[in-house]
């Protein structure tokens, strides 16, 4: 049993809290973007946060560590972005797989760093893996609804290509997130299931869909149990839900899957919802008794935050975790006798 | 009854959906099947995709919980149409929120269709069929994909058809993809294919029980996993009593459900009730579905004619019921109803001093007033042998009242010996012959096919024949025609010999079958000519004075044929070859074949046939005239043409449902080069390993036109370019059996009706073939795109001549081509000796693709080629003239 596993089975482990928020207090210039290696770009660069890794990798290691004092067990890379279909706005997608590797080994080198220290409570590293841009099963345009602006092989493709790179820098687990749109959760499950075939080797997956509003539904109109079922054909490390909602509105449903399940669950929810000037404003205390009363239910084996969290928030509910038990692992088959 | 299971399955479209124990049968909704709907195809076809999604939305909102999504036809591009439509239903919440079953024969429209949909679906189907190692690469796909799978009980060997066989393959099947592959065990459904009960055949007797234990054995014993079919399939034989039908589907799914099946495809408009099914009905149909009792499709059969259809029917117009009996009688034969036939019978018995009068009265004015609408124009063949089979179904009837009587003999009017003679197996013709003489009133004596003359000779003396009647299609048939006319001379017989057949001809029968018997031979060119010429030549009164009408006739033309075939002139076989067909060697395309050597096609399914088939032929051998679609719209075939069509189309289905006929072929593709002017070597690399001969024309031409050889169409050695050649067999088989098993239920119709569309798919096979050969296997015309009229109209690049046909009329060859394609061990046609191919339904030919090679007709050949011909194959002189008789110039 690898070491996750075996952390997952003791504790509720603590997910970082949003990177974006972050550099943002930074207020990162378009020179500050570009560097050195980018002084000559043909496009604007600024707001390419990825890149950041490589331009100013000691600002993201500095955002990694913090998160690691607060007391996240998980730290996710610095790829939201990484994949050529979503580099493809910076004219960047030869960059990929340095900004994946690079990203990867940052992010590592700090963990191992606080392993080192605290060894009682190892560290790890989660490659990010974003929706891209693009989807799958919808149409941009209303007028066509049979089109699609990308495919599920030029998806499939592009997530190859980020999976290797983080694999090679290190990452120790893979964390497909904000999946919107499943059948580009899927493609993605697809590249990697490629990767571990063909390099013959493990990866514990982590996989998170996002549910945009009140309907309860992801944005390509699943319900969480119909999403759940569409992504379990791949043996996850946990499958859960994070972005969009705050905390108390993402409760209903993670209960819908929780029982429904024999991975483990997650939840990173944002820091409330946006305020009138698109600031997330609910402070990590507010966010903390939110998050107690799913603790108290039993119903999460990994905790973290999304947009607008920082490490003050990560650090209670790294606090409120610590009270509560894990949910505890349940076989298929009990899980139909419940229903 | 208790299942194995620990896991359930788990779907999903927008919503979920999740089997549990108490889950209730998953129903498959399957409108929005290319091969099920007829409508869904046309809208597919015609690109009316909205009009196409409302028939997914009305399946859903009907109550589908999956829909089965099919574009498996062979005029659309199945995987552009499968993406689209699935993208299409992807913008349709209240469609897409079921999951959907991709359904397709064709890896890359799965494959494509798991592309394109978010949620966990359902592939339809793989198998053993093509061996482990694909079926577990799929099953890897499927699993990578997130999809679960219908396995179908079909494996190398074929398709599962009793119990055990299902067992043996859905455990294999089971072991594979849980311990080779990984494959969530719940994740599998299991298709244990559902066949017709009640088809008459005994070897369907079971097919029910079978899929409802093989279930049962496979849900007790394979844990986790689903078992679902095809409902309809059960009830095929009852087409058109819908009332039997539902009653049938709701037993079979009462047993099969408690037996484990828990989905399946059932059009819910086609469902009983079960404990609504009235008593009697449901112990008839429990007997069949159960095999209770030997007797139970019959006693189902006649309990189904009282029946009242479902109240979806339509209703039919009995007024003529209200007619006085004679009338009825009549109706009954004009239109060939056989619904009504033995009440009337009955009470026309009852009403007769004699029951033969019935046959003698009531039954012959019905019979004659067929034959006047016949011999009018106004009824066509199709409906003559309708007419036939309720003649047939009345005279059973009253046979055991007639012999228990027996007081008195009755005698028909003639007594004729039917049989395609030694080395044919063509028996279409010869059947349709049959059936019109004998709703005539004559007696057949039928030999069958394939019949020496010792026992055509010995038989026609032993039952004292009136007439005997000859039929053939390949021209060795000729020689057997002639050698018969000796004999039947020898034997000092002094009835007439008719003859019939595709090859035979007025000339031929003059010339050279004329010449041989004293008596009268008349060539009977179709079968509404048949019962006027037999009239007349067995009518006592004038039957003299017809035959010498006759024998001056065929002098007289015969005189005249002979005259004008001596006006033609020919060349030297040498001087012929100096005017070969030159193709320049320095710039014509060769396409190297993508893949040389010896190939098989086994497992194809009929219904990719269905396309190219070319309905014309099939027409003319109903002696309907005229081009298909044109044919149908006809002013005055037209309506019966539709009505043959239409039950054609029926058959069809039929066939293609209960897998009656099966296509089998094998060809190849090799090295070669013209040597010697006229022979083709062939090579596997470099190494010589068959030599088709091919013989060339002699007649003389005007200067520039070429006297053509099929080698010329291959590059010679002496071009120093390496050239490629194919050569192929494809064979229906069944049809025999087919037809038999109608004739056993005295339905000669349906029997003739077999053989002729076995024909079709033959030649449907052959043109498939062609393509795929074309564009895939030699891939010389890969970007082909020709309509199925254009196939039909050869537009093609590249010829597939077939031995015995006007470019190479030596049926000698086809043992060449025999030999290196080892045809009889591949697929088992074998060739008779007249080198006919068994079964009848097959074609062979070679494969030609340079863009200059054409079709052909040799013409008339001199000796000078003959003889040269015979020592390049090293055969006899003798033999050689014998073989190439039709194309000797004399």
């Amino acid at each position: 049993m690898s070491d996750i596993r075996k952390a997952l089975k003791e504790r509720i482990l603590v997910l970082d809290g949003a990177m974006g928020t972050m550099l943002q207090a930074y207020k990162f210039t378009e020179e500050d973007f570009r560097g050195e290696r980018f002084k000559d770009y043909p496009t604007p660069l600024q707001g390419n946060n990825d890149l950041l890794s490589i331009t100013q990798p000691e600002a993201i290691k500095t955002i990694h560590a913090k998160y690691f004092e607060a007391g996240a067990d998980i730290i996710e890379t610095n790829t939201f972005s990484g994949t050529t279909i979503a580099m493809a706005d910076y004219q960047m997608e030869d960059l990929v797989y340095e900004l994946n590797y690079e990203s990867a080994k940052i992010a590592k080198e700090v963990a191992v760093e606080f392993t080192k220290k605290e060894p009682h409570k190892p560290r790890f590293v989660a490659g990010s893996i974003g929706p891209t841009n693009r989807t799958a099963s919808m149409s941009p345009d209303v007028n066509d609804p049979g089109y699609r602006a990308v495919t599920f092989n030029e998806l499939r493709i592009a997530y190859k290509q980020q999976v290797e790179a983080l694999m090679d820098g290190g990452a120790d687990i893979l964390l497909v997130e904000t999946v919107f749109d499943t059948l580009n959760a899927k493609a993605a499950l697809f590249a990697i299931e490629e990767v571990k075939d063909e390099r013959n080797l493990e990866i514990p997956v982590m996989l998170s869909g996002t549910i945009t509003d009140a309907s309860g539904r992801t944005l390509s109109g699943q319900t969480a149990e119909a999403f759940l079922i569409s992504v379990s054909h791949i043996p996850l490390l946990s499958v859960g839900f994070n972005c969009a909602l705050g905390a108390n509105l993402l409760q209903p449903h993670l209960e819908a899957i929780a029982n429904k399940t024999e991975f483990a669950i997650s939840a990173h929810p944002n820091a409330g919802l946006p305020n009138a000037f698109g600031e997330y404003d609910e402070s990590p205390e507010e966010m903390g008794e939110q998050i107690e009363a799913y603790l108290k239910k039993n119903l999460i084996n990994i905790i973290g935050g999304c947009c607008g969290t920082s490490p003050e928030h990560i650090r209670v509910i790294a606090n409120i975790a610590a009270k509560y038990e894990p949910r505890e692992a349940v076989t298929l088959s009990a899980v139909e006798k419940s229903l | 009854m208790k299942v194995k299971q620990s896991k359930y399955m788990r779907l999903s479209g927008l919503e979920p959906l999740v089997l549990n124990e108490n889950s209730n049968f998953i129903n498959v909704g399957e409108r929005t099947n290319v091969a099920g709907s007829r409508k869904f195809l046309r809208l597919i076809k015609e690109e009316k995709f909205d009009e196409a999604l409302d028939i997914a939305r009305h399946q859903v909102d009907g109550g589908a919980q999956i829909i089965d999504i099919n574009m498996d036809d062979g005029l659309i591009d199945g995987k552009e149409s499968m993406v689209r439509f699935l993208n299409l239903i992807a913008a349709e919440p209240d469609i897409c929120r079921v999951p959907i079953m991709i359904d397709s024969s064709k890896w890359e429209i799965i494959e494509a269709g798991l592309q394109v949909v978010q949620g966990k679906c359902v592939v339809n189907s793989i198998s053993l069929k093509e061996g482990e190692e694909k079926f577990i690469w799929e099953a890897k796909q499927i699993k990578r994909y997130g999809a679960a799978v219908i396995v179908m009980a079909f494996d190398e060997v074929g398709q599962a058809d009793n119990y055990e066989r299902r067992i043996e393959i859905a455990e294999r099947s089971y072991d594979v993809l849980v311990n080779k592959v990984g494959f969530p065990s719940e994740d599998i459904i299991f298709d244990l294919n559902i066949f017709p009960v009640a088809t008459g055949m005994e070897e369907h007797r079971k097919n029910a029980i079978d899929f409802i234990e093989a279930t049962r054995w496979v849900r007790q014993n394979l844990e986790n996993v689903s078992v679902s079919g095809g409902v309809s399939n059960v009830s095929f034989s009852f087409r058109g009593n819908n009332g039997v039908r539902e009653a049938m589907h709701s037993v079979f799914l009462y047993y099969a459900i408690q037996a484990g099946m828990n989905m399946g495809i059932v059009n819910p408009t086609m469902l009983e009730v079960y404990d609504d099914i009235p008593k009697d009905l449901l112990e008839h149909v429990e007997d069949v579905i159960l095999d209770r009792r030997d007797d139970a499709t019959e006693r189902l059969l006649e309990f189904a004619e009282t029946v009242k259809g479902s109240k979806a029917e339509k209703t039919v117009d009995l007024s003529w019921r209200e007619n006085p009996l004679q009338d009825r009688i009549t109706h009954a034969l004009v239109k060939g109803l056989d619904a009504f036939i033995i009440e009337d019978i009955e009470q026309a018995r009852q009403e007769s001093e004699k029951p033969i009068d019935v046959i003698e009265g009531h039954l012959m004015i019905g019979m004659n007033v067929v034959g006047d609408l016949f011999g009018e124009g106004k009824m066509f063949l199709p409906q003559v042998v309708k007419s036939a089979r309720v003649m047939k179904k009345a005279v059973a009837y009253l046979n055991p009242f007639i012999e228990a009587e027996k007081t008195e003999d009755s005698e028909p009017v003639g007594k004729i010996l039917m049989a395609t003679v030694k080395g044919d197996v063509h028996d279409i013709g010869k059947n349709i012959v049959s059936v019109v003489l004998a709703c005539n009133n004559y007696e057949i004596v039928d030999l069958g096919v394939m019949v020496p003359p010792e026992k055509i000779i010995e038989t026609a003396i032993k039952e004292r024949v009136d007439a005997i009647g000859l039929s053939g299609l390949i021209t060795p048939s000729l020689d057997e025609m002639v050698y018969l006319a000796k004999e039947m001379q020898r034997e000092n017989f002094d009835i007439p010999l008719l003859i019939g057949g595709a090859t035979t001809s007025k000339a031929h029968t003059a010339v050279k079958i004329d010449t041989q018997y004293k008596n009268a031979v008349v060539h009977v060119n179709d079968a509404s000519r048949a019962v006027t010429v037999v009239g007349d030549l067995l009518n006592k009164q004038t039957a003299h004075e017809y035959v010498s009408k006759l024998k001056k006739d065929y002098d007289e033309f015969r005189t005249k044929f002979l005259k004008r075939g001596k006006e033609k002139s020919y060349i030297t076989i040498n001087e012929a070859r100096a005017r070969k067909y030159n193709i320049d060697w320095e710039t014509s395309e060769i396409v190297k074949p993508k893949a040389m050597g010896v190939q098989m096609f086994k497992q194809l399914s009929l219904k990719e046939l269905l396309p190219f088939i070319d309905w014309s032929p099939f027409f003319r051998s109903w002696d309907l005239h005229g081009k298909y679609p044109n044919i149908l719209k006809d002013n005055v075939v037209g309506e019966q043409a539709t009505v043959l069509f239409n039950e054609a189309q029926e058959m069809v289905q039929d066939i293609i449902a209960k897998q009656l006929l099966k296509p089998k072929a094998v060809f190849g593709l090799f090295e070669a080069n013209t040597i010697n002017d006229d022979d083709i070597s062939v090579k596997k690399k470099g190494e010589e390993i068959a030599v088709f001969r091919t013989l060339r024309q002699q007649l003389k031409k005007r200067d520039g036109i070429p006297n053509h050889a099929l080698a010329d169409f291959i590059a010679p050695e002496s071009s120093g370019k390496t050239d490629y050649i194919g050569a192929f067999c494809v064979a229906i088989f069944g049809a025999q059996e087919l037809a038999e098993s109608y004739k056993a239920k005295d339905d000669d119709y349906s029997a003739i009706m077999a053989q002729a569309i076995a024909d079709r798919f033959a030649e449907a096979f052959a043109e498939y073939l062609h393509k795929e050969v074309r564009t895939k296997h030699w891939g010389y015309a890969e970007n082909e795109d020709l309509t199925n009229d254009d196939l039909i109209k050869e537009s093609y690049k590249g010829i597939r001549p077939a031995p015995g046909y006007p470019a190479c009329p030596d049926h000698l060859e086809k043992e060449t081509i025999w030999e290196l394609l080892e045809v009889e061990k591949i697929i088992g046609v074998t060739l008779t000796e007249s080198l006919a191919m068994w079964p009848a339904a097959a074609v062979s030919g070679y494969y030609f693709a340079n863009p200059e090679a054409k079709y052909f007709g040799l013409g008339k050949i001199t000796d000078d080629q003959v003889k040269d011909y015979a020592e390049r194959k090293g055969i006899a002189l003798e033999k050689a003239r014998k073989w190439l008789h039709p194309n000797l110039a004399d």
